[in-house]
């Protein structure tokens, strides 16, 4: 594994960067306040091809490369982590598409997704099933040559605009995923305000009262909805997440750099103060740490190795509790002026906060990472 | 056990360190590990033999044992992956 980008990597990271802090990081407070992201930001992204940006070319998209496509991730958690968790489901529902989908599936989602036409989401949380995926409430039914879906779910980031769901159910008590669409009569989108982080991302809860799929729109194998679908999703959201968390690491320590160079207490500025220094040197070295181990996930996932599942675990875990660290440490290093929203620390720690609970949350990495062999021990 | 089996079994044996794993076992049944094995045997399988885990291979009896996933292997070894 080479530690170094290559000159392609590092020009993503320039383009994505350079767009975020003139687009994306200078309206994320007013957006967090407002609930919600603009369209016409939606449509920025969706032409530079940064919705989807991992669909293989044969599917209309671009099959971005796995470091890049952290790179980019970074660089937009960096400005906000609402935009963040776009990419994240959107992507998360293109993987499955491409893996589990039928070719029908495949034919008629892949190219508008990998456009950004169609906007994918997950439906996997209810209100009765959080950690305990495989305890979905919601059922499907066969009935002719399709599938009858009904139940509830909730949470389902940027479930407002979404075209397209993946949603999970249980068919005869097996796990089994579906691909729902928006139009489909009996379905009805609530949208889901009042939430401490992420604000404007969009969240919806879901009614799904007798809604009629297709054959086509099975993804995977009945009974293989956690197993494999699942599985397979949540990894490229804990890939996507995770590289989130080193995005937001790296804007608490921009802003804690920024703000105690300035601030001035008992004569001297707070980068001074010993107490000061040891916070920050905890969120340098922590963001460090968290970036080489997403760019180790990063290359294990590009080269198809199996010791990806692991390694993205353990990068999701470390970087999403280093991250509410740091944005705790912020909000303290900022004192009464963190509190407010004239400073974007406060927003970071309570969008820290959603990283440690979304793709699983700290404590279920906790209970998995310990079941994985990591090949180097 | 052929050669197949023998990567497939050193494979494993990540997982069941103590445990001197038979090709007809069910390593699902052992206990040791649960669903989140089960994307990663297919990426090991795709990796480690050059083949192309299709929607319709996916099913956990195909990766039950180092029996059923040799099997698989030679399958798909055997007929060229349609597109």
């Amino acid at each position: 594994m080479n530690l170094e980008l290559t000159g392609a990597q590092r020009a993503v990271r320039e383009e994505v960067r350079a767009f975020v802090a003139a687009e994306i990081a200078p309206h994320a407070g007013r957006w967090d306040r407002e609930e919600a992201i603009p369209g016409d930001l939606i449509t920025k992204l969706r032409e530079r091809g940064w919705l989807g940006s991992l669909i293989a070319a044969e599917w209309g998209g671009r099959g971005q490369e796995m470091i890049s496509y952290g790179l980019m991730t970074e660089e937009i958690g960096r400005g906000c982590s609402s935009v963040r968790s776009l990419l994240t489901v959107h992507d998360m529902a293109a993987h499955a598409v491409q893996r589990f989908g039928t070719r029908e599936a495949k034919e008629r989602f892949l190219p508008a997704m990998a456009r950004g036409e169609i906007l994918g989401a997950l439906a996997l949380s209810e209100p009765n099933a959080g950690s305990d995926a495989a305890g979905v409430e919601t059922t499907a039914v066969q009935e002719g040559d399709g599938w009858i879906l009904t139940g509830r779910k909730k949470w389902t980031t940027f479930g407002q605009i979404a075209g397209l769901y993946l949603v999970f159910a249980k068919v005869d008590g097996k796990p089994t995923a579906f691909l729902l669409e928006r139009d489909t009569p009996g379905l009805t989108v609530t949208p889901l305000r009042g939430i401490t982080g992420t604000r404007a991302s969009l969240l919806a809860e879901l009614a799904i009262d007798g809604c009629r799929v297709p054959a086509s729109h099975l993804a995977g194998k009945v009974g293989l909805g956690i197993s494999f679908v699942g599985n397979y999703t949540l990894e490229q959201g804990r890939y996507s997440v995770a590289w989130g968390a080193v995005g937001l690491l790296q804007a608490c320590l921009d802003a804690c750099r920024e703000y105690t160079a300035t601030r001035v207490q008992y004569g001297k500025p707070l980068a001074e103060h010993q107490l000061i220094q040891a916070l920050l040197t905890d969120m340098i070295v922590n963001v460090r740490a968290a970036r080489l181990l997403c760019l180790r996930s990063g290359w294990l996932r590009e080269t198809r190795d199996p010791a990806a599942a692991a390694e993205t675990m353990a990068a999701k875990y470390f970087a999403s509790v280093a991250a509410t660290k740091a944005a705790n440490d912020a909000v303290q290093i900022h004192g009464a002026n963190g509190c407010t929203e004239e400073f974007p620390v406060g927003r970071y720690l309570r969008d820290a906060k959603v990283l440690e609970i979304i793709e699983g949350s700290t404590q279920i990495q906790q209970i998995n990472i310990p079941r994985f062999v990591f090949p180097e021990f | 056990m052929d050669p197949n089996q023998i990567k497939i079994k050193e494979f494993l044996s990540r997982f069941f360190k103590s445990h001197d794993l038979k090709p007809e076992e069910d390593i699902f049944a052992l206990g040791f590990v649960n669903s989140l094995l089960a994307m990663q045997l297919v990426a090991f399988v795709e990796k480690e033999f050059g083949i192309k885990v299709e929607d319709a291979d996916l099913d956990l009896d195909n990766f039950r044992s180092i029996q059923a996933i040799s099997s698989l292997v030679a399958r798909k070894s055997a007929a060229p992956a349609e597109a």
